[in-house]
């Protein structure tokens, strides 16, 4: 249906990472300068670039604004462009290593693990301890999930593709009943878990930003690294390994560190759904099916669509909707538009 | 020393034993048939030759050297494989699908040279698939996709390709084209072993014929000797005749294939 006279031997999509690229940091600068506080783009370029260079700010600018645009909104921006690309990032690993098109970060049930680990510390109330103990809960709960999705799925050292989505379906019903049995249990707390389980960008700072600015460069190396591999593991692991892969091998590397990035995200921003999804999606649209080129395109395509929802919510709407539910809301719809083309058409 | 070396593998699923005792040697410039009925461990063996599945006991050698010895890399320069069956779920074309079987020639982050391109447009050519280079491989037939994948396999170069049920869902044509393309590597050297249902097919192309019956070895040698009445009726339970037939030159069988006109 998408006929695109593409080329094998054609060199990476320059011209759509310039225009994503251009774009991204056009909508950064004018993200910023929304909100409350109006700021114009150039007011926002004259700050950034005095913090970066480490000059005084232009003496007509207002202090504040510095402030604002620097320790308020730069870090929850950039927390939103780094989460929205990694999870797209790992939205394109996922869907290549199962084979299939409607796989996500979360299928092997990490969302639900970190979800788990944050309730637990909510309700428990741990957050006295110290501000990242909620996050750290998460990605414990998120990296325990992965292991046991891992275990169970696991048949003689192989990872059969069903078994795997299977594997997560169930230990992410089981730990949804256990999150409903904390909320159950949490009495005036239940709002916070709740809250949180939405996900959120609010009040991110620096600390967040370079946590998942690790996760981003993980996940984009990786995926570089194993770029052509994961396409040739799409025949099916009989054929990959006939042609060179270590198909059984690689897709363990990829899974875990997959998983790994996703449940730094999720620990750092709640539960975000749709993005590593539909951006995936989108981008096989235009580039096609090579994932040397999915890889870059997804990751600024994710971010700038996390960076849309988030300042939409921030910044637009008249009170702050919660950024997973926003997420769900525009990407649900998209989701099932997909899923209906693809039944009338039979194919991907 | 042969190319590749089975010596006494069996394999079993649990308790369930599938391969038995089962030692042949491929050498180069011969095309091997893999015979047997439904359920004889034609499968099974491939996957072991291929190193697909370990054997529970006796080894496999290429070169002499156990096949564990290998990287998965080094294996795919001297192995091709032509599945029976191929469902690619995603959009990629004709010519990223053949140039995949360049993968195990081409360093990792290398883009593909001259020769990995020659070899890729060599090998449509070869299985006439190359007027459909730039088509999606989710808009083929099923015969045009599984001649893409034998030309996947013949861009890979390797001496040795094994073929399992290649031609099983192909029509009498394209089985044909495909048979006398890599009957033509064989004649350069190569080595095909093929497991293949249709005895006439492996009768008028295969130099040695390995018939499997119940997971063991039956017998092996040409096809004069293997395909005869006594040894057919032994293993697949159906009475036939086997003749030389002067119009295609080779050994045929010829099936009783209804049981009311006597």
């Amino acid at each position: 249906m998408f006929m695109t006279d593409r080329n094998p031997h054609n060199s990476p999509p320059y011209v759509l990472l310039m225009a994503l690229s251009l774009v991204l940091v056009l909508g950064i600068i004018v993200s910023a300068g929304m909100g409350y506080l109006a700021i114009s783009p150039g007011e926002v370029a004259q700050i950034i670039w005095a913090k970066i260079s480490g000059s005084s700010l232009a003496p007509g600018l207002d202090p504040t604004f510095g402030y604002v645009v620097w320790d308020v909104r730069l870090p929850r921006i950039l927390t939103a462009v780094l989460v929205g690309g990694t999870l797209a990032v790992a939205g394109v690993l996922f869907q290549a290593i199962l084979l299939n098109p409607l796989a996500d970060p979360y299928t092997l049930g990490v969302s639900s693990g970190a979800a788990f680990g944050a309730a637990l510390a909510l309700l428990i109330n741990i957050s006295f301890i110290s501000f990242y103990s909620v996050p750290l809960f998460a990605f414990v709960g998120a990296v325990a999930t992965l292991f046991v999705v891992l275990a169970l799925a696991s048949v003689d050292g192989r990872l059969g593709t069903n078994t795997l989505i299977l594997s997560g379906v169930i230990v992410a019903a089981i730990l949804s009943a256990g999150i409903g049995f904390i909320k159950h249990l949490a009495d005036e707390q239940v709002a916070v878990i709740i809250f949180w389980l939405m996900g959120s960008f609010a009040s991110r700072t620096w600390p967040h930003v370079l946590l998942v600015l690790v996760a981003a460069l993980v996940g984009l190396l990786i995926a570089f690294y194993y770029g052509r591999d994961l396409n040739i593991m799409a025949l099916g692991q009989r054929s990959s390994d006939s042609l060179g892969v270590d198909t059984a091998r690689t897709r363990k590397i990829l899974l875990v560190a997959g998983s790994l990035v996703t449940a730094a995200c999720v620990s750092v921003s709640g539960i975000i759904g749709f993005i590593g999804l539909i951006t995936p999606h989108l981008m096989r649209f235009i580039v096609g099916p090579d994932n040397r080129k999915l890889v870059p395109v997804s990751f600024l395509a994710g971010a700038i669509l996390l960076l849309g929802a988030d300042t939409l919510t921030r910044a637009v709407l008249p009170s702050e909707v919660p950024i997973g539910v926003l997420t769900a809301l525009i990407g649900g719809p998209f989701f099932c538009y997909i899923f209906r083309k693809k039944q009338l058409h039979g194919l991907s | 020393m042969a190319f590749l070396d089975a010596d006494k593998i069996s394999f079993a699923y649990g308790e369930h034993t599938v391969l038995r005792d089962v030692s042949l040697a491929l050498e180069p410039g011969k095309f091997y048939g893999l015979l047997g009925p439904n359920g004889s461990g034609k499968t099974t063996l491939l996957d072991l030759l291929i190193a697909n599945r370990r054997p529970s006991a006796g080894s496999v050698c290429l070169h002499g050297q156990e096949l564990g010895s290998y990287s998965r890399q080094e294996l795919a320069r001297q192995m091709a494989l032509i599945p029976q069956q191929f469902d690619l779920g995603f959009d990629f074309s004709v010519s990223e699908v053949v140039l995949m079987g360049r993968h195990p020639h081409i360093r990792r982050f290398a883009s593909p040279g001259p020769e990995d391109l020659a070899r890729s447009k060599e090998a449509m050519v070869d299985l006439e698939v190359e007027h459909l280079s730039e088509r999606l491989i989710t808009t083929l037939s099923g015969g045009e996709k599984q001649r893409v994948v034998a030309a996947r396999a013949l861009a890979q170069d390797a001496p040795l390709l094994i073929m399992d049920e290649a031609t099983a869902n192909l029509d009498i044509q394209h089985t044909i084209q495909i048979f006398q393309v890599v009957r033509r590597k064989v004649q350069e050297g190569g080595i095909v072993l093929a497991a293949i249902h249709d005895l006439n097919l492996a009768a008028a192309f295969c130099d040695e014929i390995f018939l499997l019956k119940e997971g063991h070895l039956h017998a092996a040698g040409s096809p004069q000797e293997i395909l005869v009445p006594a040894m057919i009726e032994a293993v697949y339970g159906i009475a036939c005749q086997a003749s030389f037939n002067d119009f295609n030159q080779s050994h045929q069988v010829s099936f009783q294939w209804r049981q009311d006109n006597r």
